[in-house]
């Protein structure tokens, strides 16, 4: 029964990321219409057969400007989540595996860091390095490192005590072998499900920071843009907002059932 | 007692920290608040005059210092673009952020508990499948999103509120209150759905474990075993992500706000950034880190009164 459950929680999380995934790859190759392209004719007009998400306050094509967006999207999330855990594993595998005094600031920092809100820590950045779609990267990047710098530190801290880390000590092995060889590879399972966690936090994150106009700078589409444009015509077009925002859900729900699935 | 002095004196020594971080950092950037003021056609003289007016010509550490002193008295500077000292500036939106953030944790606790309880104790009954799946979709919904389908429903659909007519809590209280409960239940939703998923499997892994039996081979009925035993310990790591989410919430609400319009800290900390007037930007960034780590020190005691076995 529980496997079961287990099953069916993951082809649906497949199933939804696969859907956003080909309206992503297909919308590199082709969209139904210039996703810049404003047309006076169009402005705020209501889903039809040929704008199947209608048309925004400039008269563009929502589905293709989701098409396109979904893409900003990923790319800042998978970009956050890439940084995240680089660094991440860097800081996490160095203080838990020599641990030391090294290890008791680092994590103090780390801990202080972790407490603070990412979007007001990412605020705080885009402060000092002005808004757009790098500074964003950069920012989230940085409030993303210390839950995965957390996570890789406490599995070392485990693994290094194993039994068979003491045997290849014993038989001379290096410190740097002992890291690549014998740990990082243990490190898999743990990072997989916190990347797919992590990559649903980035994605949240994006879309909140690109609905207060930090993210993705205008005229190109990101979805947390498109629900903020939107919601200045919610009384006369309240579709304009749901489409986009269906969107963000689809993406978010997906991974967080395949993660939920792969769980043990 | 010797705990909770321990507590606060790494609470202030943590505060400091992030108050230097944060004036070291807005210090360094590159940009003279004195020319963005004036506009590039100043002349030098009124440039330097203005600097000296703003304190700028003085050393950081010099100006860090008596900014602290400032504060510590209730004065956070002068903001750059609306020339009124900031405290007058934030002193009302800050209540309206709080106020938000406040109901959003109490609506959180209060409706997440019942659920949570009654999912853990009839697991496996129809109802509990609805409310985990329900769950799960519930916390894939950005509170930004929910906020705007909440006032699709209820204020466009339904008129039970009239979006972006946000009354003030100096006008009236109780239509402050009221307007604020749609945000609010916006920033809980998310909370509630995890708070119910929490509570329930932690109850459910509680449930399974020894004490429990001897407590019903006592002779204790299902209904006393529950509240008395397994609830007490499965509020643990409830507590502690409770903790937590109070921090995400007040940053949630800055997002909230916009949604609804309300004017707390949110929008003025959004102009303040994209109009480098720092001197708002830093005291909006303090304040909130205040309210982040005196939450994190409740959660602390909290967690004692609950486990007396955690020691410091």
């Amino acid at each position: 029964m529980k496997d079961k459950n287990k099953r069916v929680k993951f082809i649906i999380g497949c199933v939804l990321t696969g859907l956003v995934f080909i309206m992503m790859l297909s919308g590199i190759f082709y969209t139904p219409f210039d996703p810049m392209e404003m047309d006076p004719s169009t402005k705020l007009m209501g889903p039809t057969l040929s704008h199947i998400f209608g048309c925004d306050n400039f008269g563009r094509d929502i589905f293709s400007r989701v098409m396109v967006g979904v893409r900003e999207t990923m790319l800042v999330a998978g970009s956050v989540v890439i940084i995240g855990t680089l660094v991440g594993t860097i800081v996490g595998t160095i203080t838990g595996y020599y641990g030391g005094w090294l290890d008791e600031i680092i994590m103090r920092l780390n801990d202080a860091v972790l407490a603070f809100p990412s979007v007001l820590l990412a605020l705080l950045i885009i402060g000092l390095l002005g808004g757009g779609r790098n500074p964003l990267i950069l920012a989230l990047g940085i409030a993303f490192v210390p839950s995965f710098a957390r996570i890789v530190r406490g599995e070392v801290l485990r693994i290094r005590n194993l039994d068979f880390i003491q045997c290849v000590k014993l038989y001379g092995a290096s410190d740097l072998r002992i890291i690549f060889v014998h740990i990082l590879p243990n490190l898999k399972t743990v990072l997989l499900s916190s990347v797919l966690i992590g990559f649903n936090n980035a994605v949240l994150a994006e879309a909140g920071m690109s609905y207060l106009g930090m993210g993705v700078q205008p005229p190109n589409p990101s979805l947390g843009r498109m629900l903020s444009e939107a919601q200045a015509y919610i009384f006369s077009n309240p579709l304009n907002a749901i489409f986009p925002g269906i969107v963000i859900v689809m993406m978010i729900l997906g991974f967080s059932l395949m993660a939920g699935g792969l769980e043990k | 007692m010797k705990y909770i002095l321990k507590k606060i004196s790494t609470l202030i020594v943590t505060l400091l920290i992030v108050s230097a971080l944060v004036f070291f950092a807005f210090s360094f950037i590159p940009g003279n608040p004195a020319i963005t003021k004036l506009g590039t056609q100043a002349t030098p003289e009124a440039i330097e005059n203005l600097m000296h007016e703003m304190g700028l010509d003085r050393p950081v550490v010099t100006r860090y210092f008596e900014w602290i002193g400032g504060i510590l008295h209730g004065d956070f500077g002068i903001s750059y673009s609306y020339n009124q000292s900031v405290t007058s500036l934030l002193k009302e939106k800050i209540v309206i952020t709080m106020l938000l953030s406040v109901m959003a944790i109490i609506l959180t606790v209060l409706i997440s508990f019942p659920l949570g309880i009654y999912a853990a104790r009839k697991s496996d009954s129809k109802l509990d499948v609805i409310i985990t799946s329900v769950n799960q979709f519930i916390m894939s919904v950005p509170s930004f999103f929910s906020g705007i389908i909440i006032t699709l429903i209820f204020g466009v659909a339904l008129k039970v509120f009239s979006p972006g007519g946000f009354v003030s809590y100096k006008q009236s209280f109780i239509r402050c209150i009221g307007y604020l409960f749609f945000p609010s239940i916006s920033i809980a939703l998310p909370k509630i759905a995890m708070v119910v998923k929490l509570l329930r499997d932690t109850a459910l892994k509680e449930a399974d474990k020894d004490y429990v039996r001897t407590a019903y081979s006592r002779g204790n009925r299902t209904r006393a075993v529950f509240y008395k035993h397994v609830l007490k310990n499965a509020c643990i790591p409830v507590i502690t992500f409770l903790g937590m989410a109070f921090a995400d919430i007040i940053a949630g609400s800055l997002i909230v706000e916009q949604v609804f319009s309300v004017p707390g800290l949110g929008r003025i900390l959004l102009t303040s950034i994209s109009g480098r007037d720092y001197p708002v930007v830093e005291a909006i960034i303090l304040l909130l880190s205040v309210f982040v780590v005196v939450s994190n020190l409740i959660v602390d005691l909290l967690y004692k009164k609950f486990d007396p076995r955690i020691h410091v």
